[in-house]
């Protein structure tokens, strides 16, 4: 995009900046829409599974029902606690929102659609998703407010413990793709499986950590089994409690952003992001565009978290706990020896 | 120009943030500005081309290390007047240890006067990904001090379990499996008990 603007007669440094501010615009405006939808879609969900009718009234169908809690929400008055500490209270929704925001830059939507093409994407990833905890540790914290506090320790306590296996589910994969670039990653599973699936999920060693990543993005990401972050139960509304307005909006955002975000992720780690399931020309007059391929996984995994919201009940701490340090860790740090020894026979013979 | 601008305002609010953690009277706020230093400190080295250290910087300092000082220093019912009123009585030390610090600084940039870093030209073109480059000098050149270090990393995993660990003969752990595998059958008995005996347990 650059080359279109020095096209123009602009200089590159400036080209520069446009094309990476365009680029930026490009990602960010459809991902407030698809947030905007994916909410509805969520509250449609979860109401087929209870039986009710879910949103019906705004718009067709009920469609247009995020835009006017959105609009109700913008109008409200944004209500600073006198007791708050003022700036790190108003700092951390935008620091979720911003966190939510700045990792969709090495996200690839298909064969070079990407804004930062960064040899060390993965690790991207990880490094902006670690930082998501800060916002809501500063807003439990700057609230000055019991329930919110005990929140912001629990997210912070859960985040980093799910981290951990993240982080060596992610190791298992780039093990097998060889690089840390998301594209990278992408283009190694095509064909993975008897050059017929493409995907590392089909491949058994994968598959049990696709869904162990499945699991802790759900986890990451405070859904429902693991939302004892903002368990109305016992914590009022978690870290939100004292936020109203737009603030209490940048937290939907950043949180909806981070859920459609591990979906993408895990359809770019395990099923092949872009390409089509199979690696077979089944139309040959005719390609599906691959981002659509992978607006369908994302699609896909997204109803599969709202169907594990909808129905399964929240997790006690403890059981949180016990989950992510005793069971996930030691298995996905089996699964990483057994991995890489099985790439060390395979790639490079036993004793290389 | 625009990698002129980033190193400035990396540089720039890295060491104010550094400044700040000083002076913030809040212990929390000086662990926030902490991380900021760190989140900058991390800029600069991705000016510097070592986009793998940069972002393990981050990953491990900012992502969980801060994390945990915060959770700890949040937690803490810290006494401000008190904690001030040491000022006085560590400022020898912490002059001597500036000291030492602003010695190794001079001393850091001489020795790398005719390195890449100081010597005004950009870094140069990696003929390889840092993180490939790095793997490779770790298991061959470096693989003995390598080993080691992983080794004492683990011994110091166990110290501190074995440290913090302290079994206690007054609790009840829960078993999950015994929980998870409780059927209907074993948990509910229906018992039809005729009329004035009553039920017996």
């Amino acid at each position: 995009m650059t080359a279109w603007y020095q096209s123009w007669g602009l200089s590159y440094e400036w080209s520069w900046l446009f094309a990476t501010v365009t680029g930026i615009l490009l990602i960010a405006f459809p991902l407030m829409l698809a947030v905007a939808m994916i909410i509805y879609a969520d509250r449609k969900i979860w109401a087929a599974i209870a039986l009710r009718r879910g949103p019906n009234v705004v718009g067709p169908f009920g469609l247009l029902q995020s835009f006017a809690d959105g609009l109700k929400v913008f109008l409200k008055e944004t209500i600073v606690p006198t007791g708050a500490n003022k700036g790190l209270f108003l700092i951390a929704p935008i620091i979720t929102f911003t966190v939510a925001l700045i990792v969709w830059a090495v996200i690839p939507f298909d064969y070079g659609v990407v804004l930062a093409d960064i040899n060390v994407g993965l690790l991207y990833v990880l490094a902006a998703s670690s930082l998501g905890v800060y916002g809501i540790i500063a807003a439990g914290w700057a609230s000055n407010s019991k329930y919110p506090f005990f929140s912001a320790l629990r997210a912070a306590a859960q985040m980093v413990s799910y981290e951990v296996s993240i982080g060596f589910v992610l190791i298992s994969v780039v093990l097998y793709a060889n690089t840390f670039n998301l594209t990278g990653i992408v283009l190694q599973q095509q064909g993975h499986i008897f050059g017929l699936f493409n995907g590392f999920g089909f491949n058994p060693l994968l598959f049990p950590m696709a869904v162990v990543f499945l699991i802790s993005s759900m986890a990451e990401t405070f859904r429902t089994p693991f939302d004892l972050t903002e368990a109305e139960s016992e914590l009022v509304a978690g870290f939100q409690t004292e936020y109203s307005s737009m603030s209490f909006a940048l937290f939907w955002l950043g949180e909806y952003g981070n859920v459609i975000l591990m979906c993408a992720l895990n359809a770019l780690l395990f099923w092949g992001g872009w390409l089509p399931p199979l690696n077979v020309d089944l139309i040959p007059w005719f390609d599906i565009p691959g981002i659509l391929w992978l607006f369908a996984k994302m699609m896909f995994f997204f109803f599969v978290f709202s169907w594990v919201r909808a129905t399964v009940p929240r997790y006690r701490y403890d059981q949180l706990m016990r989950l992510g340090w005793k069971i996930f860790l030691p298995m996905s740090i089996f699964f990483v020896i057994i991995v890489s020894g099985w790439l060390m026979l395979t790639r490079y013979g036993v004793a290389a | 120009m625009i990698g002129l601008i980033a190193f400035y305002l990396f540089a720039t609010v890295t060491i104010a943030s550094a400044i700040a953690v000083i002076f913030a009277r809040n212990p929390v706020h000086s662990v926030l500005w902490l991380i900021l230093a760190f989140f900058n400190a991390a800029g600069l080295m991705l000016i510097a081309g070592a986009e793998f250290i940069a972002l393990l910087l981050i990953i491990v300092y900012v992502g969980a290390v801060a994390v945990l000082f915060l959770f700890v220093v949040m937690m803490l019912d810290v006494d401000f007047a008190a904690l001030r009123s040491g000022f006085t009585r560590n400022l020898p030390f912490g002059l001597l240890i500036a000291l030492v610090l602003l010695a190794e600084i001079i001393i850091a940039v001489s020795a790398w006067r005719a390195g890449p870093a100081l010597s005004g030209a950009g870094p140069r073109e990696a003929a390889q990904p840092n993180i490939e480059a790095l793997g490779q000098a770790l298991y061959t050149r470096f693989l003995y001090p390598f080993e080691i270090a992983g080794l004492i990393l683990l011994v110091a995993m166990i110290g501190a379990i074995v440290l913090t660990h302290r079994s206690r003969s007054d609790r009840r752990p829960q078993s999950a499996s015994r929980q998870i595998g409780r059927r209907p059958e074993d948990a509910v008995e229906l018992a039809n008990p005729p009329v004035g005996e009553g039920m017996k347990l």
